[in-house]
């Protein structure tokens, strides 16, 4: 009886150890992905299509897929890292974990304030961070910056999320480099004084602590007023139609964006495979597809938009180069912290 | 021949002391690691973060185990004692929240609550009532300590419940005879010789709250467990991981030795071990009657009913997007990995349980109980402790075949079936070790004194006679295994989830409702062996 348990113990792990996964050097490319919509699976798939070039997803949080192409080194078989903010590709390429590719077809989809200088990362969506108001209470032209968020008429009405957000750590490195830390530390304080509860919950969640009379006005991104407006739920439906959405600092620097984006990992065992893919996912059509499923604002200039964001016009967007959110990232942490904003 | 076992040492014993070596080194490996240097993080953390998580714990142990005390308590007494209707389908029913973890709780109610959530909406559209915000916050310590008690005491209860019933019934009619009221023969005789069974449930559940990460994460309830994690996965910090879990596991040595010394020595049965349970008291007036159900009700309402309808609200809206093909090798996945450890599990504990059996050595039982010390020890406490000595074996490894690559063993779900056997080991423990002591070791006695070797002995004769015990050893750990969150999350392979990590993931990334999916599959697998091991009960005991 020991016998028989000591060898199935022994074949059990020996098959468990070995379950590692298989790569062969076919036509294949590895992908390491932050975001998780199904909308990135149909394109995935039209791309396996047309190219015949097999997608291995690998899905996890941001930190988690750094920290593992970190442990992985020279063995990794990722050849590509999509992850969301510019300040996370900007980590993965102080690690050294990008490689810096070229390409025409790229280069000629995609604009040069969304292209890292060197090719080691580019935009494949963006996004702006606005502020959403509640219709039947504000006057939309009283709030026309982030700036404006700190004034004391808005004394217990702002909503916004936890400061260990990196959408909030980026808008607040963009503030940093438009006025500067002192000012950047004030405008913190001030906006914490005017919070209506302790941030908690999504952006999402924030949206609704508005809808629901909780605060007046939201920090938001702009795909989930998208998402909110278009769920199976009709309450969440409701709820996105009582705001109305604000781009802020239209007459100075610009809206706040930042990007989805995608790099070729330093040691990516098919890097042609993976060119190819940013190239496809450059293209207009993918563009579409990709932006438009999740109310995402497509990079490539030729795409046309989803609806809900052709209602909302165009607007003038921040151009500070998206690399400097990943430099200032850091100080916007530790402002958050010195002023409590939890 | 029949082999000696006298010795104090032969292959039973040595088995059994390399698998208590093997549970134990994840322990040991912390509590040494805590006199190493702590990570860069480590005084960021001590001046502003540990005296927060040392708060937070204890008012959760506190909090929660004062209401799972309540409720247990309660509904044990009431379920025991009292004759009312429906008391014999709450008897089990008031099981089930064992099904549901806690952390899915803890979604499923924040999404009764909120603002989009069916509650308000009914509200809202019927009666033109509009709340701010949720219905209430729970969100926050209190919120914390409501779902961990009513996911957690029916620890307490069953607990409780099995030692009301096996207290006789004669101390009892003694004082009633003798002029006591109902309530001071429960606070007087009841309640004190129910105290080492009221302490150990009260205990487990301790342990529970200090392992649980799902919940408090979610609620922002900053614990020692939630700070491993944070120091582990957003600063990849180990060393502060380590640090942090050294303490923890100090807490619970702490609190097992509490619970130890608070026993004492003193007896608690009545003597008479052959006397009869007290008859249960059907109270005249009516409305005490149904007054005790509404109650039964009212608590499994809370605990069982209410969240799981969120579920299935939930998955009534998402499962078209979310139940494919991958879905199907999720749960595959989820399954296999269970049902493999949990088989590991019942042949270990075999193994341990029948060395205890044969050897005629005392200290042989305290190795298996020591070997089931991995229950108490926190989930993220065991995945650090077992990958510390993982690190260092693959920087071997790495270092003898000169390998340019990344880590061989660290991250295999070899690692991670070891640890599910380091820490549920217990499980599979109790439920061999009933059906051990309930077959009696004579059988197996007139057959090794007849020549029968040991090995021989447990094939033919011992495995044959518990086939019951390790069926239900298999289903506990397999259940157990399954609603398992913070060990899974850390040790789990790259891209690999199981239906807990998985629905914690959706969760924690803005798709609650898609995650109700995979929380439903767990939920519903839980119940299951409550069921079955109740019929089971119940049928032994309308056999005795």
């Amino acid at each position: 009886m020991r016998n028989i348990i000591k060898f199935s113990l022994i074949a059990f792990s020996i098959t468990l150890f070995f379950s590692c996964e298989n790569t062969s050097n076919e036509k294949v490319v590895n992908v390491y992905t932050h975001r998780h919509y199904k909308a990135d699976d149909q394109l995935f798939a039209k791309f396996t299509e047309e190219t015949g070039i097999k997608i291995n997803i690998v899905n996890a949080s941001a930190d988690e897929l750094i920290q593992r192409l970190e442990t992985e080194g020279k063995n990794s078989n990722a050849d590509i890292l999509i992850t969301v903010d510019a300040g996370r590709l900007y980590r993965a390429q102080e690690k050294d974990l990008l490689q810096p590719i070229e390409s025409k077809i790229i280069e000629t989809n995609i604009p040069e304030n969304f292209r890292e200088k060197d090719g080691h990362w580019f935009g494949i969506t963006y996004r702006a961070r606005i502020i959403a108001y509640a219709k039947d209470r504000v006057d939309p032209t009283q709030i026309q910056n982030y700036e404006d968020l700190a004034d004391s008429i808005w004394k217990d009405k702002v909503v916004i999320r936890s400061s260990e957000n990196i959408y909030n750590q980026s808008l607040l490195a963009s503030i940093i480099l438009a006025n500067g830390e002192d000012q950047a530390k004030d405008w913190a304080s001030k906006v914490v004084e005017n919070m209506a509860r302790n941030p908690k919950g999504s952006d999402r969640d924030q949206v609704k602590a508005v809808a629901s009379g909780e605060g007046d006005i939201a920090v938001v991104n702009t795909y989930y007023i998208g998402l909110m407006l278009n769920d199976e739920n009709e309450e969440e439906r409701k709820a996105g139609e009582k705001v109305g959405i604000i781009f802020p600092n239209q007459s100075n620097r610009g809206t706040h964006i930042n990007i989805s984006g995608i790099g070729v990992t330093k040691y990516a065992p098919h890097k042609e495979n993976a060119i190819k893919l940013i190239e496809f996912l450059s293209g207009i059509e993918a563009q579409q597809t990709l932006a438009n499923l999740n109310y995402e604002y497509p990079i490539n200039p030729d795409a046309s938009k989803a609806s809900i964001l052709k209602t909302w016009g165009d607007f003038k967007s921040d151009t500070v180069e998206l690399y400097k959110l990943g430099e200032y990232n850091s100080k916007a942490v530790k402002i958050f912290d010195e002023v409590g904003w939890k | 021949m029949s082999k000696k076992t006298t010795y104090w040492w032969n292959k039973w014993t040595g088995g059994a002391i390399v698998i208590l070596l093997l549970v134990l080194t994840p322990i040991i490996t912390i509590l040494v690691k805590l006199f190493g240097s702590p990570g860069e993080h480590w005084s960021h953390i001590v001046s502003n973060l540990l005296p927060s998580y040392f708060a937070n714990s204890m008012i959760l142990l506190l909090g929660v185990g004062l209401f799972t005390f309540i409720i247990g308590v309660s509904m044990a007494w009431l379920v025991s004692i009292y004759e009312f209707p429906g008391r014999k389908y709450f008897e089990w029913l008031l099981i089930l929240p064992l099904a549901f973890p806690s952390y899915m709780m803890s979604y499923s109610y924040v999404g009764i609550l909120e603002y989009t959530g069916p509650l308000q909406a009914f509200l809202r559209n019927n009666f033109d009532i509009h709340i701010k915000g949720p219905i209430i916050d729970i969100m926050n310590m209190p919120g914390a300590i409501f779902i961990l008690s009513i996911s957690l005491f029916p620890y307490v209860y069953v607990i409780c419940r099995a030692s009301f019933m096996r207290q006789s019934s004669e101390l009892q009619e003694a004082a009633l005879l003798l002029g006591s009221s109902r309530m001071r023969v429960f606070r007087k005789i009841a309640l004190p010789m129910a105290r080492p069974a009221v302490a150990g449930g009260i205990a487990l559940v301790g342990m529970e709250v200090l392992n649980d990460y799902g919940t408090v994460k979610y609620f922002g309830v900053d614990t020692f467990t939630s700070g491993i994690f944070r120091a582990w996965f957003s600063f990849g910090d180990i060393n502060t991981a380590i640090h942090l879990s050294a303490i923890l596991t100090l807490i619970v040595l702490l609190l097992i030795w509490l619970e130890n010394f608070q026993r004492g020595s003193k007896g608690w049965t009545s003597g008479n071990s052959t006397s009869r349970p007290a008859i249960r008291i059907k109270p005249n007036n009516k409305s005490t009657r149904f007054i005790y159900s509404g109650l039964c009700l009212l608590v499994l309402l809370i605990s069982f009913i209410f969240p799981l309808s969120q579920l299935f609200y939930w998955v009534s809206l998402t499962w078209r997007n979310v139940v494919d093909a991958e879905f199907g090798i999720l749960i595959f996945r989820s399954f296999s990995l269970a049902i493999g450890s949990a088989i590991a599990i019942a042949l270990l504990s075999i193994f341990l349980l029948y060395t205890v059996r044969i050897s005629p050595l005392k200290w042989t039982k305290h190795i298996a109980k020591t070997a089931s010390l991995g229950y108490a020890i926190p989930g993220a406490v065991i995945a650090v402790g077992i990958m510390i000595p993982m690190i260092e074996m693959d920087r071997l490894l790495i270092w003898l075949t000169s390998n340019q690559g990344g880590m061989i063993i660290s991250g295999t779900l070899a690692i991670l079936v070891l640890a599910y056997i380091v820490r549920f080991m217990a499980v599979g423990y109790n439920a061999i070790d009933a059906g051990f002591q309930k077959t009696g070791a004579s059988v197996n006695e007139v057959a090794r004194s007849l020549g029968s070797s040991p090995l021989r002995t447990l094939r033919k004769i011992d495995l044959p006679l518990i086939r019951n015990s390790i069926a239900a050893a298999i289903l506990l750990a397999f259940v157990d295994i399954l609603k398992e969150l913070p060990l899974t999350l850390i040790l789990r392979p790259f891209n690999y989830h199981t239906l807990a990590t998985k629905a914690f993931d959706m969760a924690t990334n803005e798709m609650i409702a898609e995650s109700a999916n995979a929380s439903l599959v767990v939920v519903l697998t839980g119940v299951i062996p409550i069921i079955l091991l109740n019929n089971v009960i119940s049928r032994k005991r309308s056999e005795s």
